[in-house]
């Protein structure tokens, strides 16, 4: 790692202005994808601003929303009884993320920020149609990934925490690397107040609904609904699955995810 | 073997490892937890192009920078000598094998994505690596040949200027016309190509080397993640450093696993060592993971094709085999020997098979060097026979079992002359087969396919009949084939004045529990109590020699020089016995730790004489040396042979193409086994790799000789996830010809392992309606899913 | 000169002025001499520097020192009793000959430590999942889970 100047602040405000105040600052929430960049110079900062006192974690469920705070790890939602009971796709997807030592340091803020291609989170928070909460404004999601490693965030904007409408049902089907255990494709589907979505993750260079799928599961909520259905995408290749196999894959997973709920 | 071979802690029994009282609290001492006062951090600059010219390097920056205390590239080594090979290979035509330069520090010219190029020393290792950046390395990429039939054209790129085709030799085994003309009256021909995919061996603790010199003395130290610290100590010495041997010392410590990759002497070691002496302060080098990929040897990368001719009854008549191997851009230590001597040698397998042809070209490319990986060699002779076999029963229409079953050598063919230079000792091969049939219920596999597809999963069986030839090796028979060293062991057994034991060893463990088996080996033979054993092994200061760990031969050829060495100690006891109790030599007999005369009450208790030997107040000094110490040098007179029947079953998810390991039973024939507990945590070992490399693992690179598969982001390790719960068992033919009827069993598993698993794989997709004759491992879910798409 | 943190290590009170860039594990390794957590990637996959932060497992190559301000850190030196007595888990493996090359074991046995404060009695599958994080090329993992199950039925007892 490349020297910098550590900071942690004790409140939002105070990590945005020390964020803002450095010539080349970072946040740090979980730190499992920024410390191995980091540790492998494949970035260099010149201040790293750990959130972990700013007072982000926390969940709670108010009516139909599940908030939950941007520094909450992914063992914090997995084994939240809140969680549990309201959304068991999303704590059965946090509880798949990673191993168990990333799990009980990863965030949701992290790990949305960051917008890795091949995350679990983004295939929640597009399929769930959540709300990216930062300390300048409310992102919905579909206008919140925008790349491969590309959000919607401004230089220096904070995500304070992620608000989940509770769905009538969820539900996530993944296909890891078996490698590096990231969704090769992650499929979630929902029941929401909004109509049905399925979002997809890993296949793409970010997540994407499959609007062809949600369109023959608002006439039939089946996974034989989705039989012929190919979902167009621009897929990534790779050593370990290439285009037509991601795409294939899309139409097992969404299947699995729609039968788990049908 | 004397009476105490019942108790818990003598030979056969399950003791519990006495070095895991360390490793459990963290006291194990590896290298890298190693540190002299005032080292300093080396970093190595290495080439991040496969095929690179190196106009020049600017060091200037790099020197200038804090904290850096020196920094070298080619220039300065031009004094160090190479790399070397241990083992010539001569080809076809008599030639020796083509044997390139290679330097430690690349001179003028990059071969593979690693290369190493520059070595800076600071005074901290980020330091280290801050300077290293700022080695200006002037690159002109030259296009890079990574493809083995690409680069044996004669139009192909060059990885070493003065060798067309990169052919490093072309060698073959066995009589090609008797196998010629077998094939000519053969009733059936099955063909198959395979691919044995390049692995890593990511060994997890990391290569790490320390470098130390002592300026009044002129002793120089390395301590070093090494298999074999004495072997290193010699090619070092004698051929990289000119060290001579009594004024360098090398160490090996606790060592985080080794599988193959700690066995060669690399060129970090030699660095260390040597910019110790310059910049007069130790000089200490850890790997990172990334590094490891791209500079410890890699292992397998063949591509064979492959013929198997039978009579009308399925009698085996004839095998032939062409293979290429990959050696990587220059020859590690062991390399030239892996895929002819350790590979061609066993393509008889357990079978009566009358006529055997195996040729083989190894090729240079611009990847890492390729060498020994558990099993070098044998897993990939085991794989083409196991393979072609089963394909030779589907062909026929025979089972597998029973194809297998009419071919093997029966227990009164033994010894048995291969026609392909081994001498079999000794074995029963069919004992094992039925053995592992029984136990994995092969007979009741039909019902277990339905199961599994009423839960819409594909099903598959796989068999696996394996040999390895371990125990390595009868030094008058390597030498004849090439090998430039012994490979006998050494052992002293030093008794102490009041009784207790140490045992110098020439083997080093890195996980196989030598402290606990040698321990258990000798206590048995002394009739002493297992406490009183001391087992030291790793330091060339300590030991007097040995030639190391590698090829399951501890047991066999180190274990059997530790019994050479007590029947010495045992020997000289008599001697001392029969002067104190006044009796002839021949009438004392050493019976349960002690010293009797035979028919009599008379006995001096094993102790007595240790005290004896150093307080010789009462002893034939006109005739005897004081004191008790032994050593012994056994040089085995054959390999070993350990064999099994390995059977496997898979699910495959139709859908996904993902293969699940249902269930796995190896049955194996060791010998003798000195710690059981031990010998099947060796064999589980053994199996995950196995599993490994025919489900998840394969090195890739691209056309380029970019390394894909570059981290355990791409490169896949075998998860617990992954593997199931094994099923175990031996049978036992004990070893005929050393001294503790052993074969070892350490890389059995990561041999037999494979073929079963892609059997199994193959048959699950035929049962499912996929006609396929193979597939070539890793069986990814990509890949099965898309051999279910085409067939 | 970097801030002063003050980390209780296994039971210690330890203050100190790691540099900003200093990993946990480095930290451990070496400043504190604690060279019992392993370095065996640099992707945070392989689990050999598995420490405990408050009772939780975590990879201490993945983890700044000064991220451990003010939490409690257990290594493997501090798995034991008092008086040396092995704790179950760790006698456990050495019970069922769940280590070999010994170099992913602290970081095994932490990690199990874990799962067995969460979830007491295991199933195999529950144990194999929970090992994602932790390579170990030795002993394909059969007696580890042996071994992690066997603790668990003595700590629950």
């Amino acid at each position: 790692m490349y020297d910098f100047n550590y900071h942690r602040p004790a409140s939002a405000t105070d990590a945005a202005a020390a964020r803002k105040a450095a010539a080349d600052g970072v946040y740090l929430a979980g730190g499992m994808t920024l410390l191995p960049t980091l540790k492998q110079r494949l970035a260099r900062n010149s201040d790293v601003v750990d959130l972990a006192a700013a007072g982000l974690a926390g969940i709670g469920r108010d009516g139909g929303t599940i908030t939950i705070g941007a520094m909450s790890t992914h063992d914090s939602v997995a084994t939240s009884s809140e969680v549990q009971s309201a959304i068991p796709a999303l704590a059965a997807l946090a509880g798949g993320i990673g191993d168990p030592q990333v799990r009980n340091r990863g965030t949701i803020g992290g790990s949305i920020a960051n917008a890795d291609p091949a995350a679990d989170y983004p295939a929640a928070v597009l399929g769930l149609n959540a709300t990216v909460h930062t300390d300048r404004r409310d992102i919905k999601a579909g206008d919140f990934f925008t790349g491969m490693f590309e959000t919607a965030l401004d230089d220096g904007e904070l995500i304070t925490k992620v608000t989940f409408p509770v769905p009538a049902a969820a539900a996530y089907a993944k296909f890891a690397n078996l490698a590096s255990r990231y969704a090769i494709v992650g499929v979630m589907a929902a029941k929401t107040g909004d109509g049905i979505r399925v979002a997809v993750t890993g296949a793409a260079g970010n997540a994407f609904r499959a609007t062809a799928m949600e369109q023959a599961l608002a006439g039939d909520f089946s996974a034989a609904a989705l039989d012929g259905i190919s979902v167009d995408a621009d897929y990534n290749s790779d050593i370990h699955a290439s285009a037509e196999y991601r795409r294939h894959l899309v139409g097992v997973m969404a299947k699995r995810a729609v039968g788990e709920i049908a | 073997m004397n009476a105490n071979t019942t108790t818990t802690s003598g030979i056969g029994g399950s003791v519990r490892r006495r070095e895991d009282s360390r490793f459990l609290q963290g006291r194990g001492r590896y290298t890298d937890d190693i540190n002299i006062a005032g080292q300093a951090y080396a970093v190595f600059v290495r080439s991040p192009h496969a095929h690179a010219r190196i106009n020049g390097i600017d060091t200037a920056a790099a020197t200038a920078a804090e904290g850096v205390v020196a920094v070298f590239t080619a220039e300065h080594t031009k004094d160090i000598g190479g790399v070397p090979t241990g083992w010539q290979v001569h080809s076809k035509d008599g030639e020796p094998m083509a044997e390139p330069k290679h330097p430690v520090l690349a001179e003028g010219m990059a071969r593979h994505v690693g290369d190493p190029v520059a070595m800076v020393i600071a005074a901290t290792r980020r330091q280290a690596r801050d300077a290293a950046e700022l080695v200006a390395v002037d690159y002109d990429p030259q296009p890079a040949v990574v493809d083995m039939k690409a680069a044996l054209a004669a139009d192909s790129t060059k990885v070493h200027a003065d060798l067309p085709g990169n052919l490093c030799y072309d060698w073959e085994l066995g009589d090609k016309a008797a196998v010629d003309e077998a094939f000519a009256g053969a009733a059936h021909v099955t063909k198959l190509d395979l691919v044995n995919n390049r692995l890593i061996p990511n060994a997890v603790e990391p290569r790490c080397a320390i470098g130390d010199f002592d300026s009044v003395s002129g002793e120089h130290t390395l301590y070093t993640t090494s298999q074999n610290p004495h072997v290193i100590r010699l090619l070092m010495g004698a051929f990289v450093l000119s060290i001579p041997e009594h004024k360098l010392r090398v160490v090996a410590p606790d060592v985080g696993g080794g599988f193959g990759s700690k066995i060669f002497h690399y060129a970090e070691e030699a660095l260390v060592t040597w910019a110790a002496a310059q910049v007069k302060k130790p000089v200490k080098w850890t790997a990172e993971r990334s590094e490891s990929f791209m500079s410890d040897a890699h292992g397998r990368d063949h591509v064979t094709h492959a013929e198997l001719a039978l009579d009308a009854d399925g009698k085996f008549l004839a095998l032939r085999c062409s293979t290429l191997a990959n050696m990587g851009a220059y020859l590690s230590t062991f390399a030239p020997c892996i895929p002819t001597y350790l590979h061609g040698t066993l393509l008889a397998g357990q079978y009566v098979t009358p006529a055997i042809y195996c040729e083989v070209k190894a090729v240079f490319t611009n990847t890492v060097p390729v060498d020994a990986y558990r099993g070098a060699g044998r897993p990939e002779a085991t794989f083409i026979l196991e393979r072609i076999v089963d394909q030779a029963a589907a062909e026929t229409g025979v089972d597998p079992a029973e194809l297998r079953r009419r071919n093997l050598i029966k227990p009164e063919q033994f010894p048995y002359q291969t026609p392909v230079a081994l001498q079999y000792d000794t074995g029963n091969y069919e004992a094992t087969l039925d053995q592992a049939l029984k136990a994995a219920d092969y007979a009741g596999f039909e019902s277990r396919r339905k199961q599994s597809a009423a839960a819409g999963k594909l099903r598959g069986v796989g068999l696996s009949c394996y040999i390895e030839a371990c125990g390595i090796a009868p030094s008058n028979v390597v030498g004849s084939l090439g090998a430039r060293a012994g490979l006998y062991e050494a052992a002293t057994i030093r008794v102490n004045p009041t009784g207790s034991v140490v045992v110098l060893t020439g083997s080093h463990a890195h996980g196989q529990g030598h402290e606990t088996t040698f321990a258990q080996v000798v206590s048995d033979m002394l009739g002493i109590d297992y406490d009183a054993v001391e087992i030291v092994h790793g330091d060339t200061a300590k030991v007097p020699f040995g030639m190391g760990t590698y090829g399951s031969r501890s047991i066999a050829v180190g274990g059997a020089a530790i019994a050479k060495a007590v029947d010495k100690i045992i020997a000289k006891g008599k001697k001392i016995a029969a002067h104190l109790l006044e009796a002839g030599e021949g009438d004392i007999v050493f019976e349960n730790g002690a010293f009797k005369v035979a028919g009599t009450d008379r006995e001096k208790s094993f102790g007595d004489i240790a005290l004896t030997a150093y307080v010789p107040h009462q002893y034939p000094l006109e005739s005897l040396e004081p004191g008790l110490e032994e050593t012994a040098f056994y040089d085995p007179a054959n390999f070993t042979y350990p064999a099994g029947t390995y059977v496997c079953e898979v699910e495959v998810d139709p859908d996904t193409g993902r293969v699940t390991v249902a269930s796995f039973h190896a049955s194996d024939d060791f010998g003798n086994l000195i710690n059981p507990m031990i010998v099947e945590g060796q064999v589980h070992g053994g199996l995950a790799q196995g599993i490994g490399q025919a489900l998840l693992e394969n090195c890739v690179y691209d056309a380029d000789g970019q390394l894909l598969s570059g981290s355990y982001m791409d490169y896949c390790m075998p998860r617990a996830d992954d593997l199931p719960s094994f099923q175990v068992d031996t049978t036992v033919t004990a070893c005929t010809h050393n001294p503790l009827g052993v074969k070892g069993c350490g890389e059995a598993g990561a041999i037999g392992a494979p073929p079963a698993l892609i059997n199994a794989v193959v048959n699950a997709l035929n049962g499912g309606g996929h006609p396929i004759a193979h597939l070539d491992m890793p069986a990814t879910p990509q890949k099965v899913w898309a051999a279910m798409q085409s067939n | 000169m970097s801030e002063q943190i003050t980390v209780t290590v296994n039971g210690d009170t330890v203050s100190a002025r790691p540099a900003a860039n200093t990993l946990l594990s480095t930290f451990l390794r070496e400043e504190l001499g604690l060279t019992g957590a392993h370095v065996g990637c640099d992707t945070s996959q392989c689990g050999a520097c598995v420490v405990l932060v408050d009772g939780k497992s975590v990879k201490s190559c993945t983890m700044l020192a000064h991220q451990a301000a003010g939490t409690n850190v257990t290594t493997i030196e501090g798995l034991a009793g008092d008086g040396g007595e092995l704790h179950p888990m760790q006698e456990a493996f050495r019970d069922n000959h769940g280590l070999q090359c010994g170099f992913c074991t602290p970081g095994m046995v932490l990690s199990a430590v874990d799962l067995v404060s969460r979830n007491p009695d295991p199933s195999e599958g529950e144990v194999r999942s929970w090992l994602e994080g932790n390579i170990c090329r030795c002993t394909g993992y059969h007696n580890i889970v042996k071994s992690i199950r066997a603790a668990a039925k003595v700590m629950r007892a």
